[in-house]
């Protein structure tokens, strides 16, 4: 038996023994930690809309995000936020909370390091490759909409 | 030392070097856990009074060295040599622990298989009588090695089943041929085994065909003919 043989071997063995997360659980948790943040955005959107009624709609949408990213950003630092996400999964890091958590807990651990070497180098370290492919995706689509 | 003919891996050690002194300290989720009561110190807090985890690593690697040493009723002076090693690039928790005492240092790199590595080339070296007390050390801590390794502490993602945690923990022991304690007879040096697991978060899987080098702990504590200490 060959190396790649044997080895197509153990990890085949090591597939089948390893415990499985279970699908329905996880899902339910994401779907309705993950609901309720969307309605608690939606609550913020309304409450600046009633509070501000001149407040251009567009505008709203923009303090909603702010509210949200800060209210992560804050739950992070004390230590909340990664509670949230080990139970809900999916559920809080697909929201705009879940970026403002990926950008503020590097800031956290590195910030041991200096303001401009830690900080500021690793900031972007998990939420880095999502702007990347988000700027990329955007010029793709783009180049697709100007020929269309 | 007269090698073992029937395995080229293995050394069989001809004076017996003895563990004369030992020091455990834990962090306090290993602390809670079943061998809790054996461990010499239990740490209230991950930080250990320090500003940082990598501090706290050092500092938890001064602190076993100095145990191991009181444990063995010496001084830092008696010690010749402290092979010591961590998880961090350039070993640097052990390395910056070594900075603080007045003995030569050999940086160890086995990730796991740190603590017995040392074991290994300490009984080595004190059983072919070139060094007469050496310290054997290995630190890790949770969160210094999940900032390096993997992803901050406090981002929210979902740890898969299989994922390991990382101890924190540091241990240390003093080899000598005076003395009394438990001896180590032989030692299997491994070799690098490679399945191809490519799960990141399945370590476990990963090092269980490893058997020759993770196997060098279990050769050593079976055959530690245990004198009274």
């Amino acid at each position: 038996m060959n190396d790649l043989e044997k080895n197509k071997k153990y990890n085949a063995y090591v597939e089948a023994k390893i415990p499985k997360t279970r699908a329905f659980p996880s899902l339910f948790n994401s779907f309705w930690v993950g609901g309720l943040i969307c309605l608690l955005g939606q609550g913020i959107n309304d409450g600046l809309l009633a509070i501000f009624p001149n407040m251009a709609e567009q505008t709203a949408w923009g303090y909603t995000l702010i509210v949200l990213i800060f209210l992560a950003s804050f739950l992070t630092g004390l230590g909340v936020y990664d509670r949230i996400g080990r139970f809900a999964g999916g559920g809080s890091i697909v929201p705009i909370t879940g970026f403002s958590n990926s950008i503020t807990s590097p800031a956290l651990d590195f910030h041991s390091e200096g303001i401009i070497y830690g900080l500021c180098v690793k900031m972007f370290s998990i939420a880095g490759p999502v702007i990347v492919v988000g700027i990329i995706s955007s010029i793709l689509v783009g180049l697709i909409y100007l020929i269309i | 030392m007269t090698k073992n003919l029937k395995n080229p891996q293995t050394v069989e050690f001809k004076n017996r070097p003895k563990i004369i002194g030992n020091y455990a300290i834990v962090g306090p989720k290993e602390g809670a856990g079943n061998f809790g009561e054996y461990f010499d110190y239990v740490m209230k807090s991950d930080l250990f009074g320090e500003k940082t985890y990598e501090k706290a690593e050092r500092k938890m690697v001064e602190h076993a060295l100095v145990g191991a040493i009181d444990c063995a009723m010496l001084t830092p002076r008696d010690v010749s040599l402290l092979l010591a090693g961590d998880l961090l690039n350039q070993i640097i928790s052990s390395s910056y622990a070594a900075r603080s005492f007045d003995m030569p240092y050999l940086g160890l790199f086995g990730a796991c298989s740190t603590m017995a590595e040392s074991l290994a080339i300490g009984a080595s070296l004190v059983d072919g009588g070139y060094f007469k007390n050496v310290a054997c050390s290995t630190v890790s801590h949770f969160s210094t090695a999940e900032r390096q390794f993997r992803f901050p502490l406090e981002l929210g993602n979902q740890r898969p089943p299989t994922s390991q945690w990382t101890a924190t923990a540091a241990g240390c022991s003093i080899l000598s041929l005076q003395g009394k304690g438990p001896c180590i007879t032989k030692a299997t040096f491994g070799k690098v085994t490679d399945f191809g697991i490519k799960d990141v978060n399945n370590m476990g899987a990963a090092m269980a065909p490893a058997i020759d080098i993770i196997g060098l702990c279990g050769m050593i504590l079976p055959r530690i003919s245990n004198t009274k200490i």
